[in-house]
């Protein structure tokens, strides 16, 4: 398999690195960047464990070809915490025990951070709306609309 | 919005036991940095592939992989072609990798490691299997029939626990078990009505997000490590040593975090597929992540089944005589499924007394995945037959089914169906089945206006309300051990081999080792990952045992690290042990508490001023076994089948769309007789996911095969499990506590309950709202629109009086 070179930015840093041109954007960031925070579920964009933040917009980033991300803006679930304290959302999945074997959770809380980009103080079924395509086999869903619901209220 | 119902469980008395604690492992998950088994790289790490058979039932006539061997970057390639070990936990009748025949399609017959995972997918496509297809078995009832083609021809050669399991050789019935209790003949001659109906469920996926995640180094002189996404790493080591005859001490298996299991992780799985590529190839490590489309194809999945009851009831209710006949489709292998056949048939009457009993559960090989412990270890399948055959005789007699329920219900004083007396600490049903219905207003009918309304918008409501009960289905010697070390500071640090893959055991774990030495809970400390050379001893992480049983272990731990400090702490008092005691963090005098010894002065030794020391490390050890289980009786299946039983109830109120099928679940209610809570909200996660998980079988999810035994759900977008948009519109929650005389502080494990009996509330109350009567699963949209038309045709007006035919006396709550 060929490589080439890609440059882009994850979580504020810069990179280049040599990816398979089969590769996706969950391949380079897990195994050519090392960050292993996203996750694979089922690597056909039905799960959204693998969700990241790509140029403002969240996507399933094994749908993604590395290569479409040349130049692009990456946040993952390893720059929700930048400053060394866990972020609101953090916390609220946390206090609200929104997570259990926690596979699903950092594909949610990009998820969750895209929705609350865009909408600040999301309702009930905007949240199930936003959050429809991220399953979650553990917890029901009810903590984890109570953590985001939690952090809207906050930041209204 | 979803509210939180659930009164403040919390009880005064204790500092930790049922308290508001949070998961220990909230960090790690929120941040990404919890380490599973995919995450994992070691030094000079081959990536592994798997060639599965395209045939449900053929014989294998030739594999060539020279090709494969051939491309540069394969370092190793194995096949079955000469014969390989059988790894199984009670029935070993699965070789790690198919030989002369595959018996499911999806079943491994080749595997192989390179540098890349691109490499070993290229090699996979290299590799020419040769096959002769077999006509494939795919019914269950045809399956067991007398003169079926044999699965199995060597079933009667096959290892397994003897006197626990009765396979059938010369049939494809892998185990037989039998309860029988009074006389049959002459408890249906007692009978006024007897109803008999069968029942039928497919297989389940368990859809753990993280796939069986397996990476082995198998190096030289059988030094084996093993790291995997697995619920038993005690199993899993005890299981691989059996089957290569290798020494428990060669191995070892770590396991780190894990991304969900529902049963489908434990005993064994592709450990030894993986180790033997590991080996092949010079003993490199190997990694083996299987696809979501392995996972379901190759990674077995929940049994399926199907139930014939017959019911014997006399005119005011009570029930006489049962017959319940069971057929379990094991799929192509039965390695971990006869016991779930044995264990729920113990289950099978439901919580309910009945003095003339006969069960028979069989576990019969088809040409399907094969199927392994799940959620309930057969008793959702079991309690949508039973809970499903309640109503409809409920519905036989003109009774309320609830007052039909209560009628029979095993109270104290009366008998399980093994024989077991139950006490006034088993637990109540009752109580669980009438908080359940109060919870939803069962009893109070609809509104004239709200009949209109349904008739006018095709939209129909209706209520139903159903009882569980499950107890840890497990070998009688199964144990668990635990340590809790004292740290130079004097905090704690717990070890146990249980595996907390997202129930939350660790953290109840770390309130009891709190709460019995009177630590801050920040002081107490517990294990992220296992390691079986580290730590100690536990059987499986199954069963709804982890509270219980491992609970009971690191309070014995608790209790002897305590003693330990009490008797150093007695002499750097110059004391008596019965003159001193715990603070918090320290040792003091009763009579002078100012004279007091810190827990850090005592955590490796006690240092006089001289330098004199005394004590050295405190380990406190703590086992806990499932004391006083038997077997069952070969014949009568009578003896001590339970260490403590979790009853509970659901009660739901759905709405049907007449026009399209669709269910809506409005308000579902569920009451759980945990004993003891130990933590609100854990219990309140894993009830609200469980239930969920139940909804999901309830009305979307079945595996669905071919003609040719080819499955045709093998993703997520042909096996569809709830999203955000099936949570029902509100969950209520209740306990009940009967204490559990030897549980930890009187608790009962609560993990797989609330799936149990989902199934079954939804179809009684669908049937309620309809009049449509289902007698197996699931009930998808499709589905119950074309039985609404069934029914249109020909009954008019049936839709819709459904509901009418149960005006409920009083309740009785």
């Amino acid at each position: 398999m060929n490589t080439r070179p890609i440059h882009l930015t994850v979580n504020n840093q810069g990179y280049e690195v040599l990816v398979p041109e089969d590769a996706t954007l969950l391949e380079l960031l897990r195994e050519e960047i090392g960050l292993t925070g996203t996750k694979e579920g089922c690597g056909a964009g039905e799960c959204g464990a693998c969700t990241v933040i790509l140029n403002g917009k969240p996507v399933n980033s094994c749908l993604v070809m590395a290569l479409e991300c040349e130049g692009a803006s990456v946040r993952t679930i390893e720059g929700e915490n930048a400053d060394g304290e866990l972020s609101d959302l953090q916390k609220a999945f946390i206090e609200h025990n929104a997570f259990q074997c926690g596979f699903c959770t950092p594909g949610m809380i990009m998820s969750a951070r895209a929705l609350l980009d865009t909408n600040p103080d999301p309702t009930h079924d905007e949240i199930k709306e936003a959050m429809e395509g991220n399953l979650c086999r553990c917890t029901g869903y009810e903590a984890i609309i109570a953590a985001i619901e939690a952090v809207g209220g906050i930041q209204k | 919005m979803t509210t939180a119902t659930t009164a403040t469980l919390a009880n005064k008395e204790h500092r930790y036991i049922g308290k508001p604690v949070k998961r220990h492992d909230g960090f790690e998950k929120v941040t990404g940095q919890a380490q599973y088994a995919g995450d994992i790289k070691l030094s000079g790490m081959l990536y592994a592939k798997m060639k599965t058979s395209p045939h449900a039932h053929a014989r294998i006539l030739s594999i060539d992989a020279s090709r494969a061997r051939a491309l540069p970057g394969v370092r190793s390639v194995i096949t079955g072609e000469h014969g390989t070990a059988k790894v199984g936990i009670y029935m070993q009748d699965k070789s790690v990798i198919a030989t002369d025949y595959v018996r499911y399609a999806g079943e491994v017959v080749a595997a192989v490691a390179a540098d890349t995972l691109r490499i070993a997918e290229q090699a996979i496509e290299l590799i020419e299997v040769e096959y002769e297809p077999l006509p494939a078995l795919l019914d269950v009832c045809e399956a067991a029939a007398e003169g079926a083609p044999l699965i199995h021809p060597d079933l009667g050669s096959y290892a397994h626990s003897e006197g626990v399991f009765f396979p059938e050789p010369g049939t494809n019935i892998a185990n037989h078990t039998r309860i029988r209790r009074g006389n049959m003949e002459a408890g249906f001659a007692e009978a006024d009505i007897i109803l008999e109906n069968t029942f039928s469920q497919k297989q389940v996926f368990h859809v753990p997000l993280e796939t069986h995640v397996t990476i082995v180094q198998w190096a030289l002189d059988d030094q084996i490590k093993i790291w995997c996404s697995g619920q038993s790493p005690f199993s899993v080591r005890d299981l691989f040593a059996i089957g290569f005859e290798i020494d428990r001490n060669k191995i070892e298996v770590n396991i780190p975090f894990v991304g969900g299991g529902f049963g489908g992780k434990a005993g064994i799985h592709l450990e030894p597929l993986v180790g033997l590529l590991s080996r092949a190839a010079g003993g490199r490590p190997v990694k083996l992540v299987p696809t979501r489309e392995e996972e379901c194809a190759t990674l077995p999945c929940r049994q399926g089944q199907f139930a014939r009851i017959k019911t014997g009831c006399k005119k005011d209710g009570t029930i006489v005589a049962e017959a319940v006949e069971i057929l379990w489709d094991a799929g192509a292998y039965a390695d971990y499924g006869v016991n779930i056949g044995r264990a729920s048939s113990t289950s099978a009457c439901g919580p309910y007394y009945i003095p003339n009993v006969c069960i028979d559960a069989k576990t019969v090989y088809t040409n399907k995945l094969f199927g392994t412990a799940y959620r309930g270890f057969g008793h959702p399948e079991c309690f949508f037959a039973i809970e499903r055959q309640r109503d409809l005789m409920a519905r036989e007699l003109g009774m309320d089914p609830t007052d039909f329920r209560l009628k029979n219900m095993l109270y104290p004083g009366l008998t399980t169906v093994t024989g077991e007396l139950v006490t006034e600490n088993t637990g109540r049903p009752d109580k669980c089945l009438k908080s359940a219905a109060r919870m939803i207003d069962l009893h109070t009918p609809y509104t004239e206006a709200e009949k209109a309304e349904m008739r006018l918008s095709g939209k129909y409501r209706a209520k139903a309300a159903c009882v569980l009960q499950k107890a840890p289905a497990m070998p009688t010697w199964s144990a668990s051990s635990a340590l809790v070390q004292m740290n130079e500071d004097g905090s704690v640090r717990i070890s146990v081999s249980g595996v907390d893959y997202g129930q939350g055991t660790y953290t109840v774990l770390q309130q009891i080792v709190a709460e019995r030495l009177n630590l801050p809970i920040e002081k107490v400390n517990i294990n992220r990952s296992v390691n079986t050379t580290l730590s100690p001893y536990d059987w499986q992480t199954v069963a709804s045992r982890m509270t219980v049983i491992c609970g009971m272990a690191v309070a014995d731990a608790a209790d002897d690290l305590k003693r330990q400090t009490l008797e150093i702490a007695a002499i750097a008092l110059r004391a008596s042990v019965h003159e001193i005691a715990l603070g918090e963090g320290y040792v003091y005098v009763m009579q002078n508490p100012h004279l007091r010894v810190g827990f850090d002065k005592l955590a490796i030794g006690y240092v006089y001023e001289n330098g004199n020391a005394i004590g050295g490390p405190l380990i406190g050890r703590g086992r806990a076994i499932a004391q006083g289980l038997s077997n069952l009786d070969p014949e009568t299946g009578q003896g001590k089948a339970a260490i403590d039983w979790t009853y509970g109830a659901h009660a739901v109120e759905l709405e049907v769309d007449t026009n399209t099928g669709d269910i809506e679940v409005l308000q579902f209610a569920n009451c759980l007789d945990v004993g003891q809570v130990m933590n609100e909200q854990l219990l309140r996660g894993q009830t609200v996911g469980g239930i969920l998980q139940g909804i999901g079988c309830a009305l979307s999810e079945a595996v669905n095969y071919n003609d040719q035994g080819k499955m045709i759900t093998n993703n997520f977008t042909d096996y569809k499990i709830p999203t955000f948009k099936d949570m029902p519109g509100e969950i209520k929650l209740d306990v009940v506590q009967t204490p559990q005389l030897d549980g930890p502080y009187g608790a009962r494990g609560a993990g797989e309950h609330p799936l149990i009996s989902v199934t079954a509330v939804i179809a009684n109350a669908l049937a309620n709202a309809t009049g449509a009567q289902f007698h197996d699963l699931p009930l998808s949209a499709t589905r119950v629109h074309a039985k609404l038309e069934e029914l249109r045709e020909g009954q008019v007006n049936e839709i819709a009086e459904g509901m009418e035919n149960f005006e409920p006396t009083a309740c009785t709550a």
